[in-house]
């Protein structure tokens, strides 16, 4: 089968003529007597993945592991019942992004509970919650802040206005986590056996490519910091596999053209300036990973919802059958959870993997399943 | 959330060098400069934008094919709800839809 036919859409992007020479180049870099698995850490990629069908590109003997990437998918339940609790009072106005809209938390997602009479706007910005609470003098707006190095920073340079301007009816309920000790985590987890990693993309704008370095040193595995089109991620693979062949680990960066090697360090300010680490937190499927989450510093406690308010630490147990935490870590395909595609679908979302469209469990069931499913149908009807 | 949405800088504000009018795809909307303090980009340059806040500056090329990248992951539209999504008072009413 022809190259153009396997990958859906390598004439719409540039340089087609290099994607299949970097599809070829794989293919020889490639061992066959050895199986290479490699692990996306960002949701972003790992959607790409399946949206561009990567995987039909690489020989059989390359697995690619979704990593934890997808901050809505790492949140614990019992954080979203945390947050919806404070917003039971009719004075807050509950601000969040659309992504966190239907995840479910142990009493329903934020859009069940705005059914049932809570004020729950989406925002897509901070510096909209921010505004919310300008134009709503008279009540209290708290931002449900999720994400990774590449959102905190618009989170810490929000909260840094709201003090400047003496915006007091404004908070933040933190929720921000780190890469690099989660990578720490799926490495240092005994089922698990990783060879390389390709690096997040747009989290690598704000923390740069040093950081990574301690993955090399420490645990002698090769990082390539790559962009989110295919022919990013198959040069990306092809420089994990020349290290691999040469025996190397290194940090490699193949999105210069967006990544600086030190970072931004305007972004890097801001988050050091307002928040602080939390000596530890808890992510679904990886359990509490010390030093992993961000959390406000007393400086700015007044914009800190959870110094500012009671939380009732809410710890919620996911669904027995789920097996989210195996998926997260990459230990299970998505479809090798046993509710996956039946009681567990993106339009009836059980674990958070099914909600965003970055989680593996949606990537997996929106074109690997459907896909399935069609010829299966079409073949019974052949 | 995860998105970085190419936009092209029209115009800062006179009267705080934070903000700055940007045109994605012939939206314009306000967009926060507060985090490119090291870097500041001018009317004209080109820039990828997370959740309302320029991230990095980036060529013209790369914005072009950044949102090819959106279009093909079937992420276009929801970058420009975001983005028309920037700004309450500018139109975006903040209801879940």
């Amino acid at each position: 089968m022809s190259l153009s036919k396997i990958m859906k859409f390598v004439d719409e992007f540039r340089e087609p003529e290099l994607v299949t020479k970097a599809a070829e180049e794989i293919r020889r870099l490639a061992d066959p007597g050895r199986h290479y698995r490699l692990m996306e850490v960002c949701g972003g990629h790992t959607h790409a993945i399946y949206r561009f069908g990567l995987k039909d590109l690489l020989p059989a003997n390359i697995e690619l592991i979704h990593g934890p990437g997808c901050p809505v998918c790492v949140l614990p339940m019992g954080r979203i019942d945390d947050g919806l609790s404070l917003a039971e009072d009719p004075n807050v106005i509950f601000a969040a992004f659309g992504d966190m809209m239907r995840v479910p938390g142990a009493r329903g997602s934020p859009l069940e509970h705005k059914a049932r009479g809570m004020d729950v706007r989406i925002v897509y910005s901070p510096s909209d919650a921010l505004k919310l609470a300008r134009t709503n003098p008279d009540r209290h707006v708290m931002f449900f802040a999720i994400g990774f190095e590449t959102t905190a920073p618009s989170t810490a340079l929000t909260i840094m206005r709201a003090k400047a301007e003496g915006i007091r009816n404004f908070s933040v309920f933190c929720n921000h986590v780190t890469i690099i000790p989660a990578i720490r985590a799926i490495l240092d987890s005994p089922d698990m056996r990783l060879d390389a990693f390709i690096g997040p993309g747009h989290v690598s704008t704000v923390i740069g490519c040093r950081p990574y370095e301690w993955i090399v040193q420490d645990e002698h595995k090769p990082i390539v910091v790559s962009g989110f089109e295919p022919l990013d991620m198959l040069q990306s693979i092809v420089m994990l596999l020349r290290q691999l062949r040469n025996g190397e680990a290194k940090v490699e960066n193949q999105y210069k053209r967006v990544v600086p090697w030190e970072g931004n360090r305007a972004a890097l300010r801001a988050m050091a300036e307002v928040f602080q680490l939390r000596p530890y937190f808890e992510w679904r499927g990886l359990g509490f990973i010390s030093q992993s989450a961000l959390r406000v510093r007393d400086a700015y406690a007044e914009w800190d919802a959870e110094q500012r308010f009671s939380v009732p630490g809410v710890r919620v147990t996911d669904p027995k059958a789920a097996q989210c935490g195996e998926v997260l870590k990459g230990v299970l395909k998505p479809h090798q959870c046993k509710l996956f595609g039946r009681e567990c679908t993106p339009e009836h979302p059980i674990g958070a993997l099914m909600v965003s469209s970055e989680g593996s469990c949606a990537a997996y069931y929106n074109y690997e399943h459907r896909k399935a499913a069609m010829v299966n149908i079409l073949s019974s009807t052949a | 959330m995860c998105l970085a949405i190419p936009g092209k800088i029209i115009e800062i504000s006179p009267d705080n060098p934070d903000m700055a009018l940007v045109d994605v795809v012939s939206v314009r909307r306000k967009v926060d400069l507060g985090l490119l303090q090291e870097d500041r980009p001018q009317p004209g340059d080109w820039v990828l934008i997370h959740v309302g806040f320029a991230m990095s500056k980036i060529s013209e090329q790369d914005a072009h094919d950044q949102m090819q990248t959106l279009r093909i992951l079937g992420e276009a539209e929801a970058a420009m709800q975001e983005v028309e999504g920037y700004g309450l008072e500018d139109g975006g009413s903040g209801e879940p839809n």
